[in-house]
């Protein structure tokens, strides 16, 4: 990624990009929800009920994360490389 | 498992260690870093936030509690998979300020206050002290669980294994821990070995897990069938309870100083966090899956009241199963060990850079600045803080008698290291927050934390009185510690929690709106909540009238010379300047105190700079920048400057030119003056004798006499002429050089003895380094030869010291050997350093000295000719010079021969 000649619809892929940006960020309150709904579940659930949807929630939040961390991961590389002269010269700024 | 085998896998387990620390050390310093740095050694040094409490107390604590704990590691789930909002800009602004610890990132955001840092380290030490008792109890304990296997060796005393293991994990900390003061603060041993360790604990867990699954129960089925039946009372999730604990748990994950550790400051790469976004909670995960069968079993199967924290070692040891208790043990051990090495080093860096290092600067400016390496008391001092840290570890594990009480000390740790979270948060997202806020939010949430869950956790008439506890304070029953104002109906933990909390972040809030921030403040609030905005972050130097040497002397004493020179020359290339002094323009003086604040911290770094440039740090340029006045009228400003600036500085150069040239063309006439003299002398006593010498009636040893005299003066003369053609064909780069292979220690001796004769009353002591000498460089010995005899002459004619010392330096760079001639005299003045070099100077006037000038001319010529360099070295207490000389000597491409452009510029201007 990153090398050669960019393609021509750079404005949807950063689109995209951005949307996942909004994802990672948003990711954590259904999350919580979905691991907190063990303990407000009326009348109480069967415990290996429990450990099923606690660690089925997780892996799925975890794979969630992953597919989108991969779509971030190139966002990053380019900021690092748009940073890095300037991390060499803080007056480059002016 | 007998017991002796189980010390021996022990040793060697611990040796392996050191040896993996080792092998990545010394593969950093060859520069091999991609691994070592790669994402998923960063994403397995995370895996210390799993210490011994979740090693062996998870499954203690999900017998006693069931799917509660898995709040714990929920929590840093929920943070990572949230990683671009929060943790991205963590990272980031711990690398943009190259910060150095939590309470440095604290101390910098709010305005590079160095009592906020003190606040934060004390809350983190007071914090960690239980906590590490509790990974020495925890090692102790399993010790102790294998040796009851082996009744003949008798039950170890613990409170010696406690110290055994206390004394090991000082000497691996210190070791590679504070090997250097890097500036980057980074320590690739030490990650490297709790990988390792991350690895070991993983795969423990989870082959006790595989046993017990498939080994014991007849698979996850049959596991979930038994978790039914075996649920008790205590395993109701209590909602408030659970979230407030997942909450606590998140905010520890930012908060904790060794998790502050790993995360921000041995980050080496951003893109990094991306992998651990997914791949740590994977780990968290994976840790947690057979907890609950573990403990399932466990209940099972051990003899009622058996302790359920141990579970992970007895449950293989009562089945048999020698070499998985065996696995067990060391995955525990990895936990605690690994967890006990970083907060060392983390709360180390702390106690160092915020508490010794602030008072040994204010004692040394009562008494007045002297010299001495900074570096080596800044290094002495974290290695002392490590041994304290584990002594109060220890101490704690012995005064609190490591009983059970110590279990609940990993939740009542984490809402301790949670009061952070306010002023964290604060900092990094908001700019209204100040110093008076945080330091008032963080002091009230302490205070509390320690009233309402600390000092009632060593229990009743331990600290606080048993009367006290049941009602309040002289009686005040709305005082009590576990029911303040009444509020009663929850666990003390949540109660804590419910108190310290909210009343932190409201006191935060509002004294961070009723106060009102200083100038230095908002610009680091504007730095760290814009990080991502490139903006031209704090300037907060004006130009001072600080001179560069002494920046340089300074920084040399903290960075390491070396580094300091690096990054001196580097900065003065940046302004386009030959040598080692840049202007101190605001930039550089930023740029100079991120590179300190690397090493000792954000605020020491700007007293230090503060104390040379005279204070006023914030202008009324600044000033306008953080009001945000409109962009226009700053853009303008700033072009305006920015030509002023560039204009100034030609003006500079020009002034320093003219002034050089001036001084050049007196030096001229001087020495034509100087030349005439010296040429007439020997001649007019040439003519005199030889006058003599015609008188017919001069007895024979007259005569031998005079003609000796004349011998000797046209000598002299042959001489001077001589060096000035020698120097024409240096210059004109026609002189022949027999190039050969030499050693530089006999170059030196030879040197030394040749430039004995010269001032031969005086004492000049030699500091030599006669290992590092032992370089074999393939150069023009005879050339190199009187490069060194000049400026051992020099040392012995001008350093006007008692004792006069000369220090000779060599240091492998590269294809290059660098070779430092320091004496400890006066030195040379600032005016005369860019002189010196030229032909016909002569420094200042000491006409009791014979000589012409010549010499260091024709050195530099000599080393232009050797494709080296000769260079004055400033700021080293005196006379320095420093000699770059190529391991071979590059064959001279004919008649164009390339002259390095430093040589040149100077040799024209």
């Amino acid at each position: 990624m990153g090398r050669g000649p960019r393609p021509v619809f750079l404005a949807r892929r950063s689109y995209r990009r951005r949307r996942a940006m909004d994802a990672v960020r948003l990711l954590p309150v259904p999350g919580t929800l979905a691991v907190l709904l063990p303990a407000l579940w009326q009348p109480a659930p069967r415990p290996a009920l429990a450990v099923v949807w606690l660690f089925g929630t997780w892996a799925v939040l975890i794979v969630l994360t992953a597919v989108l961390s991969r779509h971030l991961a190139p966002a990053i590389e380019a900021e690092e490389e748009a940073l890095t002269p300037a991390d060499d010269d803080p007056a480059g700024g002016r | 498992m007998p017991f002796d085998i189980l010390v021996i896998v022990c040793l060697v387990y611990v040796i392996g260690l050191f040896c993996v620390a080792f092998l990545a050390e010394r593969r950093a310093a060859r520069g091999q870093l991609r691994f070592l740095r790669g994402p998923w050694v960063y994403t397995l040094s995370l895996s210390i936030y799993c210490t011994a409490w979740t090693f062996f107390g998870a499954v203690g604590y999900a017998a006693r509690s069931g799917l509660e704990f898995a709040t714990i590691y929920l929590g840093p789930t929920l943070v990572f998979i949230g990683w671009w909002g929060v943790l991205r800009k963590l990272v980031r602004i711990g690398r943009a300020h190259r910060v150095t610890s939590i309470a440095d990132l604290i101390s910098a955001r709010y305005g590079k206050s160095n009592g906020l840092g003190v606040i934060v380290t004390v809350i983190s030490v007071v914090v960690a002290a239980p906590y590490i008792s509790l990974q020495l109890q925890s090692v102790t304990v399993s010790f102790a669980t294998f040796a009851a296997q082996a009744p003949e060796w008798g039950p170890p005393e613990h409170g010696s294994i406690a110290l055994w293991l206390a004394a090991g994990l000082v000497l691996f900390t210190i070791l590679f821990g504070t090997r250097n003061l890097d500036s980057s603060e980074r320590h690739h041993g030490v990650v490297m070995a709790i990988a390792v360790e991350a690895v070991v604990k993983l795969a423990a867990l989870l082959a006790v897990g595989a046993y017990v699954t498939w080994g014991l129960a007849d698979g996850p089925g049959d596991i979930l069938a038994r978790i039914d039946a075996t649920a008790r009372e205590g395993w109701t999730l209590v909602p408030s309870r659970f979230a407030g604990l997942t909450f606590v748990a998140a905010a520890a994950v930012l908060t904790l100083p060794r998790m502050f550790q790993v995360l921000v400051v041995e980050n080496a790469d951003e893109r990094h966090l991306a992998t651990a976004s997914w791949a740590f909670p994977l780990y968290l995960m994976l840790m947690s899956l057979f907890v609950v069968p573990i403990a399932v079993m466990g209940l099972e199967r051990m003899p009622e009241g058996s302790n359920p924290d141990l579970f992970v070692l007895t449950l293989p040891l009562q089945e048999g199963q020698g070499n998985l208790a065996l696995l067990a043990f060391l995955g525990g051990f990895s936990s605690a060990t690994s967890m006990v090495i970083v907060a060392a080093i983390a709360l180390s860096t702390m106690m160092s850079n915020h508490i010794l290092a602030p008072a040994w600067l204010g004692l040394r400016r009562r008494i007045g600045r002297g010299g001495g390496d900074l570096r080596s008391v800044v290094l002495i001092s974290r290695r002392f803080c490590i041994a304290a840290v584990l002594a109060l570890g220890y101490g704690y594990y012995r005064f609190s008698g490591g009983g059970e009480a110590l279990a609940a000390v990993g939740l009542i740790a984490f809402v301790g290291a949670a009061q952070v979270l306010p002023a964290l948060l604060g900092g990094l997202f908001w700019r209204g927050a100040t110093r008076i806020g945080a330091t008032l939010g963080m002091m009230a949430g302490f205070a509390l934390w320690m009233y309402t869950l600390f000092l009632p956790s060593f229990g009743g008439g331990a600290i606080l009185s048993a009367d006290l506890m049941a009602h309040g304070p002289w009686g005040i029953a709305a005082l009590r510690p576990h029911a303040l104002f009444g509020l009663t109906g929850l666990d003390p933990l949540s109660h804590a929690l419910v108190w310290s909390l909210p009343v932190n972040a409201a006191v935060f809030f509002l004294a961070s709106g009723l106060s009102f921030p200083d100038p230095m403040e908002r610009l680091q609030s504007m730095a760290f909540v814009n990080v991502f905005d490139h903006g031209p972050g704090a300037k907060g130097w004006a130009r001072g009238q600080v001179e560069a040497e002494d920046l340089l002397s300074m920084a040399q004493r903290i960075l390491g010379a070396e580094a300091a020179q690096h990054f001196f020359q580097a900065e003065a290339a940046r302004q386009g300047k030959p040598g080692f002094l840049p202007d101190p323009t605001p930039a550089f003086l930023t740029l100079l105190e991120r590179e300190l604040a690397g090493s000792v911290g954000a605020a020491t770094a700007h007293a230090m700079i503060a104390q040379l440039t005279g204070g006023a740090s914030v202008t009324v340029r600044d000033l306008i920048l953080v009001a945000g006045e409109a962009a226009e009228s700053k853009e303008h400003a700033a072009q305006i400057e920015a030509k002023s600036e560039e204009l100034a500085r030609t003006a500079r150069a020009l002034r320093e030119a003219n002034a050089k040239l001036t001084e050049l063309a007196r030096q001229k006439d001087a020495f034509l003056g100087q030349i005439s003299h010296e040429l007439r002398t020997p001649m007019t006593s040439i003519r005199a004798f030889s006058e003599i010498l015609m008188e017919p009636e001069l007895p024979p040893t007259a005569r031998a006499r005079y003609a000796g005299i004349i011998h000797e003066e046209s000598r002299r003369l042959t001489r001077l002429l001589d060096d000035l053609l020698d120097l024409g064909v240096l210059e004109s780069g026609r002189a022949q050089l027999s190039l050969s292979p030499v050693r530089l220690r006999d170059l030196i001796r030879r040197a030394i003895a040749a430039a004995a004769n010269t001032r031969p009353e005086r004492a000049l002591r030699y500091q030599r380094d006669v290992t590092a000498e032992e370089v074999v460089v393939t150069t023009d010995a005879d050339r190199l030869l009187q490069v060194f005899i000049n400026l051992i002459t020099n040392a012995r004619k001008y350093c006007a010291a008692d004792p006069a010392v000369l220090r000779i330096g060599v240091r492998r760079r590269g294809s290059s050997v660098v070779i430092d001639f320091i004496d400890n005299g006066a030195g040379i003045p600032r005016r005369e350093q860019a002189l010196i070099f030229e032909k016909f100077s002569r420094l200042g006037e000491a006409p009791e000295i014979p000589g012409v000038g010549l010499g260091l001319a024709i050195c530099r010529e000599i080393m232009v000719n050797l494709g080296g360099s000769i260079d004055y070295l400033p700021g080293q207490g005196g006379a320095a010079f420093r000699v770059v000389l190529p391991m071979t000597c590059p064959p001279r491409p004919g008649e164009g021969r390339k002259v390095p452009p430093d040589a040149k510029a100077v040799n024209r201007s």
